[in-house]
């Protein structure tokens, strides 16, 4: 990950496939573990813990639609409704038989998924562009179906309030323990995505993004391993959505349509396709593109436009630079920030010298 | 209000559902072309809709600009427009993964969404025409003038662009350019002209859109909606067929406008932007080349 290596100088298949290649790689992940479980959570104020949370609801989400976009190749406009289908499922069940959040959670990651799986039948016949027109159909008729069926929303426009999580006797209530709480599952997320891709079915995802007919030719049956990173990446998404409910601690379908769904799209082209460290890097991007960009019009806006322009500017122009990235990042740098990242990583390797 | 039994109710839905529907063709054309011409597919239509809107509705009201000039100046800046977004940003995802393209007009639907408001406004804007309000009454069918007119000039647009694909050497050119690429440039067709060409008449396409649509619904974002009914449109019809896009904009009109008569009493709304979403996942399991579409659909 942040470590440095010289040459590689492996010499079994057990030392190319171990998961820290270096004692200097484990030293990295326990640091980053004292950093995210000890430091960050007691040295910065709660509203920046919020933003956190934020963050890493979104990296659960981007992690997931990153292994069907970015690993399997096939596209999908509908993960924003895969998250309301998580999210709906496990507000029902809180609801209306009080079931406790850890059964809430895994049955809307498994209802996403079977969703996900219907949703990505399609898949089995056709590809690239027309998938990606079934993709935004099931999105848009999942969200109406949420929306219009009164015994799944509680009626047009309305939401679903949920009880906070309870561990043992405590309940999961500030923003410093919903942080513990949702990095709990960021790091479950990133561990399970990571171990996936070195498993039979991530090599498989691969293979069939990469071409499917010789994949298909090397037995790997194709019907099944689609709709597998349809479920896998559907999940995720569930997931997500049953973290974002229980840390707004309401189910509200506005905030899984189509917008949702790009701005997922959005994180894993901006941070890297096919890629878990790109996942979160574009999750905390683009999350973090209209907080900063509020921030800084709110506080320099005003020297040089009146306060409606401003208020008229901010979501317009979080539009365009939104926008603007993601053309940018196609054009320019196709894989994204963890690129860069590695650029910048290759060129200290060898630092200071040159080769 | 009619009895929803009544077969005269029915037939309003339907005269309602084909007029619309034939709006729809207007602006499900823009795309048709693009795909037929370059194989890329354009996300943001809707937005190329509402942008002309602005440009038409911005020369009218803060700069004061007569109706028929501006709606030129409309036509020329979304040509202009083609010209310049194929140049910068389509030309460079030549040969890239069709994730790419799909993303980068996503992208550039977002830029428009956000540019429109943030130069012109972003209250709902007026656009009218010197035509009649009333609705023309025969029998039992109410028929609004605007929604005469778009019909008639979508008519009028798919012929002209039939006859352009059909007869003329620019047309056949570019259906060589989209049969295959190489083979053309083989041919001495230029073929990054003819993509250019191609996004100016979507430029165009897109401007009357902005017109007719505009003038309907008032020009703000959400006259960019309008972009989410061309999906179901060109899969009915066939992604690269002209009568697909007339074909299955009657379709889709007809079919949401009735089902919505019919439905929405009871599930409080939205069936038009729903119905015809659940027709096209028919289409696409039944027949995903659409009723004109070219067969070539690749099955893994």
């Amino acid at each position: 990950m942040i470590h440095r290596e010289c040459g590689v100088l492996k010499t079994s298949y057990q030392a190319d496939m171990a998961l820290y290649p270096l004692p200097i790689a484990r030293w990295t992940v326990g640091a980053l573990a004292v950093f995210f479980f000890l430091v960050l959570p007691f040295s910065v104020h709660e509203y920046y813990l919020s933003v956190v949370n934020l963050v890493s609801i979104a990296v659960v989400g981007a992690i997931g639609l990153n292994i069907l976009v970015g690993s399997t190749g096939q596209i999908s406009i509908g993960h924003g409704a895969f998250m309301s289908v998580g999210a709906y499922t496990a507000a029902n069940f809180a609801v209306r038989l009080d079931w406790p959040w850890p059964v809430n959670l895994v049955l809307g990651g498994l209802m996403a998924a079977a969703v996900g799986a219907v949703i990505g039948m399609p898949s089995v016949r056709i590809k690239g562009l027309y998938l990606a027109i079934a993709t935004l159909a099931g999105q848009l008729i999942i969200e109406w179906i949420i929306n219009h069926v009164t015994w799944i929303s509680g009626g047009v426009q309305a939401s679903i309030e949920v009880p906070r999580p309870r561990i043992g006797g405590l309940e999961v209530a500030s923003q410093r323990e919903m942080y513990f709480f949702l990095l709990v599952f960021v790091v479950l997320a990133i561990v399970g995505a990571l171990n996936l891709m070195r498993t039979r079915i991530g090599r498989a995802f691969v293979a069939i993004r990469d071409h499917d007919i010789a994949a298909e030719l090397m037995g790997i049956n194709i019907f099944r391993y689609k709709l597998l990173a349809f479920a896998i990446s559907s999940f995720y998404a569930g997931v997500a959505g049953v973290l974002y409910t229980y840390f707004l601690g309401i189910a509200n379908y506005e905030m899984f349509q189509i917008v949702t769904s790009i701005d997922y799209l959005a994180m894993i082209i901006i941070g890297g396709l096919g890629s878990v460290l790109g996942s979160v890097f574009g999750a905390i991007f683009v999350t973090l593109l209209p907080i900063v960009i509020r921030y800084v019009m709110e506080t320099f806006g005003g020297l040089v436009f009146s306060a409606a322009d401003v208020r008229n500017i901010i979501p317009n122009l979080r539009l365009i630079a939104f926008g603007a990235l993601i053309m940018f990042f196609l054009i320019v740098e196709p894989e994204g920030l963890n690129r860069l990242w590695r650029n910048i990583r290759n060129y200290f390797r060898v630092w200071p010298f040159a080769y | 209000m009619l009895d929803a039994l009544d077969w005269r109710f029915f037939l309003l839905l339907l005269s309602n559902g084909v007029l619309i529907g034939l709006m729809y063709s207007l602006i499900a054309l823009g795309f048709v072309l693009v795909y037929k011409a370059t194989d890329a597919i354009n996300f943001a239509q809707g937005e190329f809709v509402m942008i002309a809107g602005f440009v038409v509705v911005a020369a009218l009201h803060l700069y004061g600009v007569p109706l028929a000039p501006a709606i030129g100046l409309g036509l020329l800046a979304m040509v202009a427009f083609g010209f310049g977004l194929e140049r910068a940003v389509l030309r460079p995802l030549i040969g890239r993964p069709i994730i790419a393209v799909v993303m980068a007009t996503i992208g550039l639907a977002a830029v428009l969404r956000g540019l429109g408001p943030l130069l012109w406004g972003a209250e709902t804007k007026p656009l009218p025409l010197p035509i009649p309000d009333e609705p023309f009454v025969w029998g039992p069918l109410f028929v609004p003038p605007i929604q005469l007119l778009g019909a008639g000039v979508s008519l009028l647009f798919l012929a002209v662009f039939g006859w352009f694909f059909l007869r003329s050497r620019r047309g056949i050119a570019m259906r060589a350019v989209a049969d295959s690429q190489q083979v053309a440039m083989a041919m001495g067709i230029h073929v990054e002209r003819y993509f250019a060409l191609a996004w100016a008449m979507t430029g165009i396409v897109s401007a009357l859109g902005g017109v007719i649509w505009g003038s309907l619904l008032g020009v703000d974002v959400h006259l960019a909606l309008v972009g989410l009914k061309v999906f179901p449109v060109v899969i009915l019809g066939g992604l690269d067929s002209i009568p697909g896009a007339i074909v299955g904009g009657l379709i889709v009109g007809v079919v949401e406008n009735v089902a919505a008569g019919y439905i929405d009493p009871y599930v409080g709304g939205g069936t038009k932007d729903f119905a015809p979403y659940v027709l096209m996942i028919l289409a696409l399991m039944l027949r995903p080349y659409g009723i004109f579409g070219k067969r070539i659909i690749e099955r893994v």
